[in-house]
């Protein structure tokens, strides 16, 4: 019952793809296709200050992956690189004073692109909120996510304009 | 939301507690107070729901289980106002995944927001679906999201949103979007301003055509105009660039999808291609010493990186990890992917080294050697010692470099390697005293390679008096620790350590009466010795050293190996295709040294050659003094025959795979061939030898049948080579698809003109080769691509006819392509439940063929798997119940078959190595007899594949022993036999 379980995907490099027919491979290509997997902003001490899932997960199983996400990354050495393989995937982390964010991705994936992904989503956050700390995350963690939907749709990067997301943003503002 | 002043307090309360018990209790007060309020909701206002519900979100985020209140979640969903439809969905998507049930209750909700005329409702909607929807959304809403997706009147805002929905409803039923006629919305699509929506668009694409590039390559050129706008910057709003680069994120995206795509046929729409990936490679974008924009930067390059290599045909992520981690070595540490190194990334790693990032490669590759698999090691070794040559800031280092290859990996090194090392110590005298010291270090150890004690004999010998006054470094003291050697090592090295011995008491001075006796004593040892050479040797060598002044000029230092090109780093060149050439080069280039020293016909075969045994460079004097002279056949042939052993001398370096060619001089035996039976040049297909060889000047460099066959099976390396042109083949095969990538390279500084390029396709292949240039400028390198379609089976091989102009003086070659039937074969390993049924249900001629092979080169059964695999015809163990036989299976694709199921087995006979019992079987017969000819010129000959062209050259008395002779096919042994058995 691991991700890979549930979500049927597996890495292209534990595979012999000599074993199946065209269209199976085909198949298999279909689901190796790269998307984020999961996103998670973590403190230190490992509370949860934004979870969001593009995979079907059971609640314990997400739990269980934040708790193992949060001990791969919080003891790192800051000399190693930011990508870390975590279980069939790969996790793309990046600290931020006392917060982790962390992108679960596939193994083929391009780091670095998940990495500035981090970067701009933290200018983001910090624009909107001028100066952003923990404290603004938690008090306002429904803005966090309302911000994170116009940033990551499905899996994959939406828009990469700060300007067109702060604008959305105050615009979803006056109607409340 | 600003008025939720109990969420607020409720998280205050959660942050005030003192542990962890402390706010569990507060949460589980919550969730009962929640629980009850939900329960008799009647009279709950939706302020309070939506607040309740905020809760359920943070305590669940909290890392408790909420298990209650999805319905109230769901139920908001539907709600007339915004604030409360934003957070049930905000929640809902949070809360439940796509196989919860309570998510069907939202489909029509869900549904009339997307198809409502507000906006603001339509993105939440799509975001939903976007986020969590799974099949049941796909099948009720995919056709809404697609119209709102082209729809000319929805704002961008909506219309990413309804992409990227789109792609997720695609993920789970790829049904949902059929490319006849979408495929040219998606064209359209792209060619939309705002980068947004394109970002989006570009998601959904890599995804469309990872599943189908055919239907979507009208979108090929848009997506080159997209990376031109953005790599040339045109038309990029301030706010989409990242670190001065517009928009990465596009860039890197646009490049996963330009992946998929196979080929580029457009010409022009290639050329911009290349363009652009070529200005994103070279960063000349980016402004030196600004970290961020290059992270930005590097980030693109890998992609770019991959892209091209692609196009280039190369697919492998580690080579790009690999190729980007010398490019910035200051972000990643390679050692973790260093273990991923494959033969693929190997090559390319080899091919990126430059002088900067030698040392740390060369190091690299040394280090990894000790741990590599062993079936590497031979190539990492020679990689090594060849990039250290070519490389080398000194040649002190590449003395070091290969000093110790020798030492870690000694039975990896092939004499080549170990030649050319001696080559250099000859030729620059500042490094001899150098190399000898070295080399003198190396002798202390108390266990050394076989190679070792050759480079050291030979070193020592030659330039061990210039150590002569260091301690331990006198004539007798270097004799006393080589003749410790002496016993350990195995015949062919004797008669150089006795050179060795002559050479040091030729030098000893003053005149050491000792060490004379004890040299004396070995040569008398050793007269009475089995082996000829050492017996020639020991009775020349003690007649001459009685000889004194006589001896100096007889063991006089050995000439400077002439320079065949003029400036070293040409030299250099020549080196860089590998093992199998380098050895018959550098024997090439000894001949002239050799000539001059065996002026004085007396002691021809006592005078030590350079490098060799005399026996050998003896006998290929005569027999290059044979050809020119044209002199009677039967002189050849006994020639010809007397080199076999000279091949079994040198048999240490056939590699574990025997794949490699064997160092025998392929060339001047066809030649001698060719002038013995009057065959005209072209029908030698044996050969391709340049047309009208006897007037050319330009003579190809190594043999040409050696690298066609090495090309056979891998997948790249040089094709041809001469002093002004190199030809290397890089090739990718993909079902009954290939491509082949020509690098012409141009070696010398002036152009090469009228070059010309001609394929002459056999009817089985359908080739076409893009526009070769007329003109190659000094020191560039020409890519052509070559695209291959194999339409039925067949052994037939295309060649290619190429010809330039070097000054006045026109060249021409005729060059077999690697496109052999092999590369259309796909390994597959079945298990017995799927092999017996297939197997039994072929039965006879003509769908199974079956033949008894004799003349078979002794092949264990390990390596006869390991060839057997090595030309993907996958052997698929423990299905045959008799440990002696193989059974193998693969795929064959042509555009006339499908892809067709091929099998076979393969009876040895433990007793007899040389003989075989073949079957083959699949369910075309002209694949079953072409597959089972073509397997067994593998085992008669290794490496295979040259007689292809000819199938009918009789040659007359060929000896069967000699590896590659033409004459194996022709006797087939096998169809005479058949019979009998």
């Amino acid at each position: 019952n691991t991700v890979a379980h549930i979500q049927n995907n597996v890495p292209a490099s534990t595979l012999n793809l000599s074993q199946f027919n065209q269209d199976q491979v085909n198949q298999l290509i279909q689901q190796l296709q790269q998307h984020i997997r999961f996103i998670l902003l973590q403190n230190r001490q490992g509370k949860t200050r934004l979870a969001k899932y593009y995979v079907p997960l059971e609640e314990s199983e997400k739990h269980k992956v934040e708790y193992e996400v949060h001990r791969l990354v919080v003891n790192r050495d800051s000399k190693f690189t930011n990508f870390v393989e975590f279980r069939t995937h790969k996790v793309i982390y990046r600290r931020y004073a006392g917060l982790f964010f962390s992108l679960c991705v596939d193994i083929t994936d391009n780091e670095l692109a998940y990495l500035e992904c981090i970067h701009l989503f933290v200018e983001i956050l910090d624009h909107f909120f001028s100066n952003v700390c923990e404290l603004d995350l938690v008090f306002n963690f429904h803005k966090v996510y309302l911000i994170l939907d116009e940033f990551i749709l499905a899996g994959e990067l939406q828009e990469t304009s700060k300007r067109a997301i702060i604008e959305r943003m105050s615009e979803l503002e006056k109607l409340e | 939301m600003s008025g939720m002043r109990g969420l607020s307090v409720f998280i205050s309360d959660i942050r005030n507690c003192q542990n962890k018990e402390a706010e569990r209790l507060r949460v589980d007060k919550e969730l009962g107070n929640i629980r009850t309020c939900f329960k008799n909701d009647k009279g709950l206002t939706p302020y309070k729901k939506k607040k309740y519900v905020w809760k359920m979100l943070y305590i669940h985020m909290l890392g408790y289980d909420v298990d209650f209140g999805h319905m109230e979640a769901v139920s908001l969903i539907s709600a007339p106002k915004y604030p409360e439809k934003q957070v049930g969905y905000i929640v809902t998507s949070c809360l439940l995944n796509e196989n919860h049930d309570f998510l069907r209750l939202a489909i029509n909700a869900v549904r009339n927001d997307i198809i409502g005329r507000n906006e603001t409702y339509q993105c939440l909607a799509l975001t939903l679906v976007g986020n969590i929807g799974g099949r049941e959304f796909a099948e009720s809403l995919a056709p809404d999201v697609q119209k709102l997706l082209i729809s000319s009147s929805c704002r961008p805002l909506v219309r990413k949103k309804a992409a990227l929905c789109l792609l997720r409803l695609f993920r789970k039923n790829p049904d949902v979007v059929n490319a006849d006629g979408w495929a040219d919305r998606m064209a359209q699509l792209l060619d939309e301003r705002d980068l947004g929506v394109l970002t989006s668009s570009m998601s959904l694409l890599v995804s469309l055509v990872s599943n189908d590039y055919e239907g979507y390559s009208s979108c090929l050129p848009k997506c080159v105009k997209i990376l031109e706008r953005l790599a040339r910057n045109q038309d990029v709003p301030q706010e989409y660039t990242y670190y001065g680069i517009p928009s990465p994120w596009l860039q890197v995206k646009t490049m996963r999808a330009l992946q998929y795509f196979p080929t580029i046929e457009d010409p022009s729409t290639r050329r911009s291609l290349f363009e652009v990936l070529q200005r994103i490679l070279m960063g000349t974008d980016v402004v030196k010493n600004a970290d961020n924009q290059r992270k930005v930067y590097a980030m693109k390059f890998i992609d770019a990186f991959f892209l091209f290599a692609h196009l280039l045909g190369i697919v492998n992520n580690y080579i790009c990890t690999c190729i980007y981690i010398y490019k910035e070595r200051d972000i990643l540490l390679p050692c973790h992917l260093i273990q991923y190194f494959s033969h693929v990334s190997l090559d390319l790693l080899y091919g990126m080294c430059d002088v900067s990032n030698a040392k740390g490669i060369v190091e690299e590759l040394l280090q990894y050697l000790s741990t590599a698999e062993f079936s590497m090691r031979e190539e990492l070794s020679l990689k090594a010692a060849i990039l250290a040559e070519k490389f080398a800031p000194d040649l002190s280092w590449y003395v070091d470099v290969i000093l110790q290859l020798i030492d870690n990996a000694g039975d990896f090194v092939s004499d080549d390697i170990w030649f050319r090392v001696v080559q250099f110590v000859t030729n620059n005298e500042d490094l001899q005293p150098y190399a000898a010291s070295k080399v003198r270090e190396y002798m202390d150890k108390i266990a050394i390679h076989e190679t070792m004690v050759k480079v050291s004999a030979y070193i020592l010998g030659e330039y061990g008096h210039l150590l002569a006054r260091r301690p331990g470094c006198s004539a007798r003291e270097l004799f006393g620790i080589l003749h410790e050697k002496l016993p350990t090592v195995s015949s062919p090295t004797i008669p150089l350590l006795l050179s060795t011995y002559a050479k040091l008491l030729m030098h000893a001075q003053p005149p050491d009466i000792e060490l004379q006796k004890q040299i004396w004593n070995v040569f008398k040892k050793y007269e009475s010795s089995i082996d000829v050479e050492i017996q020639q040797r020991a009775v020349e060598y003690f007649e001459l050293s009685k000889k004194g002044a006589a001896l100096m000029d007889v063991l006089a230092e050995m000439p400077k190996f002439p320079e065949r090109q003029s400036s070293l780093i040409k030299k250099v060149e020549d080196v860089e295709d590998t093992a199998d050439q380098s050895a018959i080069k550098l024997r090439a280039q000894q001949l002239p040294s050799n000539a001059l020293v065996l002026a004085d016909p007396q002691p021809v075969n006592g005078t030590p050659p350079p490098l060799k045994v005399p026996s050998i460079s003896g006998i290929k004097l005569d027999h290059e003094s044979a050809s020119q002279t044209q002199s009677q056949p039967n002189g050849d042939l006994s020639k010809v025959q007397s080199q076999i052993p000279s091949a079994d001398l040198l048999g240490e370096m056939v590699d574990p795979l025997a794949i490699e060619a064997p160092p025998v001089d392929m060339g001047s035996h066809q030649r001698v061939y060719r002038e013995e039976d009057g065959i005209p040049d072209e029908v030698d297909g044996t050969a391709i030898v340049p047309i009208g060889d006897q007037a050319n000047k330009v003579e190809p460099i190594g043999n040409i049948t050696e690298r066609f066959n090495a090309l056979c099976l891998k997948d790249s390396g040089v094709l041809y080579e001469d002093p002004y042109i190199q030809i290397g083949v890089k090739a990718e095969w993909r079902g009954h698809h290939g491509r082949l990538v020509l690098f012409l390279g141009n070696k010398v500084t002036s152009p090469l003109t009228s070059v010309q390029a001609l394929i002459l396709p056999p009817a089985h292949l359908k080739l076409e080769l893009s526009l070769v240039p007329d003109t190659i400028p000094p020191r560039a390198q020409v890519q052509c691509p070559l695209e291959v379609m194999n339409i039925r089976p067949s052994r037939d091989v295309a060649v290619l006819d190429f010809s330039y102009k070097f000054g006045t003086s026109m060249v021409s070659a005729k060059l077999r392509l690697p496109a052999v039937l092999n590369k259309f074969l796909q390994p597959l390993q079945l298990t017995s439940e799927e092999f017996f049924p297939q197997w039994r249900s072929l039965s006879g001629p003509p769908l199974k063929l079956q033949e008894v092979v004799r003349g078979v080169r002794p092949l264990s059964l390990s390596e006869m798997e390991n060839l057997f695999n090595s030309f993907r015809v996958t052997i698929c163990p423990g299905l045959d119940p008799n440990p002696n036989n193989l059974v193998a299976s693969t795929t064959f694709y042509s555009e006339n078959t499908r892809p067709m199921l091929c099998l076979a087995r393969i009876e040895t006979d433990p007793a007899d190595r040389t003989q075989l019992r073949l079957t083959v079987a699949s369910g075309d017969s002209t694949l079953t007899f072409e597959l089972k000819e073509f397997i067994k010129e593998q085992l008669i000959a290794i490496p295979m594949g040259s007689r292809a062209l000819v199938p009918a050259v009789p040659v007359p008395a060929a000896p069967l022993a000699q590896p590659p002779s033409p004459a194996v096919d022709a006797n087939d042994p096998g169809a005479m036999l058949a019979g009998l058995l």
